[in-house]
């Protein structure tokens, strides 16, 4: 009697920690996609500032600009996760181009406001860059715990899914280089 | 890459350095606190037995206690004011840049974005101090935001950043403050003994032992303390600059800030003697490069430059070190 007292206890005590260790790995990659989810909004609203920005400059990569702005109207109204992270990379990749290809206009380098866009669109894709690892690494904590014998148990009881992993795009594998030599050399 | 449980190992490490070096602190001051009391006759020793009131030690103890409190807490801002640093606020672009530097290394090392300042001075030098990453400070001198570009910046960002994740900025805070408080002390015994010297008696000659013994920590004292300094700062060097390749996910960016750093020779101009150790290059040496033997090695708070350049290069040399974990999923 007393040793099945014993053994439920164990296996109490067991299930409590392995459920609450579900709850916050699950919790950190919640927290992780609210990160991403700041930078990437706040990419949507630079977006039409961007474009206001270059409209002066008729062959300035137009294709490039419309793909972005298409991405981004896809993005709003994808109707889940992963095809919003799709349309989201299609963003990023075309952030890239659009970034590096500034540089050539000497135009918009002279213009203050523009410069100004520029540094607020690169600490933007930074920070994507940067919190889409943590979201990640939230992801592969997650599911590795989901999947893993005995948490699997766990998990399926109590309808804990793995994540969806944020990847990049092929294109986009290596952070884009966005430095535009803002820095006037001596 | 284990990058977190590293992390943490350090910050235990570091944890215990601070309660080792907060208790050396308080020994030291007992000690020096002892030979006063001989010196002043409030403790005798005759005839095998101990006489009077450690009067001294007492008042040693309550300082060393209430000045460890002091610098705990509110050792970030003394720091701060003696290297004359300002809040850095978004007022030309080139500070909204550096600013915006922070908060992405913040993300990259998952930290809270801690406070940034500003030292106006032309040397370009950085350093992070705090007593944890909820309250740590990020402060770079103006010829360090003149000089840099954005990819450079983020390399120097990324090294404070990780001083800040594994809790270097507490320990070598605890030092610079505590240090501080020494030489001040030694300062103050130096000039009592040699004020009291004036008047000696002649009976008092057990105590002229003592006296020996409380010039030789007051000369000491600071020696000491420096070369804790010295010895805690360098091997933590090389594990930031590791860091911030991790951070920043390219050895390029701190490799060329270091470069840049190197072809500049101006030492910074005032208040950093007992702050040395924080910066990310040795902020007395007339030429950050320099080297000279041994003996100057030892008493140095910072790895020479070309050797942290030469283990940046070789870590772009081998590129399944330089491309960690970005592309893991």
């Amino acid at each position: 009697m007393t040793i099945l007292l014993i053994v439920i206890g164990a296996l109490a005590v067991f299930v409590i920690a392995a459920y609450n260790s579900l709850v916050s790995a699950k919790n950190q990659v919640d927290n992780s996609w609210r990160q991403i989810d700041v930078q990437l909004k706040r990419r949507h609203d630079l977006i039409p500032n961007l474009v206001e920005a270059v409209k002066g400059y008729m062959n300035f990569e137009r294709d490039t600009l419309t793909q972005v702005v298409e991405a981004r109207s896809r993005a709003v109204s994808a109707p889940d996760q992963a095809s919003r992270m799709a349309a989201e990379n299609q963003i990023t990749a075309g952030m890239g181009k659009l970034l590096a290809v500034m540089e050539n206009y000497p135009q918009l380098k002279s213009d203050q406001s523009v410069m100004q866009l520029q540094e607020e669109l690169t600490t933007t894709e930074n920070q994507i860059a940067f919190s889409r690892q943590a979201y990640n690494d939230a992801v592969l904590s997650l599911n590795t715990r989901t999947e893993k014998f005995p948490g699997n148990i766990i998990a399926t009881n109590f309808g804990f899914k793995g994540a969806e992993y944020f990847k990049a795009a092929p294109e986009d594998q290596a952070v884009p280089k966005v430095d535009l030599g803002l820095t006037p050399r001596a | 890459m284990p990058a977190g449980s590293d992390f943490r190992a350090l910050e235990r490490q570091n944890r215990r350095d601070t309660v080792v070096l907060v208790g050396a602190f308080i020994i030291v001051f007992l000690l020096i606190g002892a030979a006063f009391d001989f010196f002043a006759g409030t403790l005798r020793f005759q005839q095998g037995h101990l006489y009077g009131a450690p009067i001294f030690m007492g008042l040693a103890l309550i300082f060393a206690l209430v000045q460890s409190t002091v610098s705990y807490f509110g050792g970030a801002p003394l720091i701060l004011r003696s290297v004359h640093g300002q809040p850095l606020t978004p007022d030309t672009p080139k500070h909204q840049m550096v600013l915006n530097v922070i908060q992405e290394m913040a993300v990259a090392a998952r930290l809270p974005v801690p406070k940034a300042y500003f030292i106006p001075d032309s040397a370009p030098n950085a350093f992070a101090t705090g007593r944890n990453p909820e309250h740590s400070v990020i402060c770079v001198t103006q010829g360090l935001i003149d000089n840099m570009d954005r990819e450079e910046l983020q390399g120097v960002i990324g090294h404070e950043m990780s001083h800040i994740a594994d809790y270097d900025i507490r320990t070598m805070m605890m030092v610079a403050v505590l240090v501080g408080g020494i030489a001040m002390l030694s300062d103050f015994m130096i000039r009592a003994s040699f004020f009291s010297s004036m008047d000696r008696d002649s009976d008092r000659r057990d105590n002229g032992i003592a006296a020996i013994v409380m010039i030789v920590l007051a000369v000491l004292a600071p020696m000491l303390s420096q070369l804790i300094a010295m010895a805690v700062s360098r091997e933590r060097e090389y594990l930031a600059d590791a860091s911030a390749v991790e951070f920043t996910r390219n050895p390029r960016a701190l490799l060329r800030a270091l470069q840049r750093i190197a072809e500049t020779e101006s030492p910074l101009k005032e208040g950093v003697r007992g702050t040395a150790h924080l910066f990310i290059v040795n902020p007395l040496a007339a030429n950050a490069d320099d080297e000279g033997g041994f003996f100057a090695n030892l008493f140095s708070t910072h790895p020479p430059l070309r050797k942290r350049i030469e283990r940046l290069q070789a870590m772009l040399g081998a590129p399944t070190a330089a491309t960690p974990a970005s592309d893991r999923a």
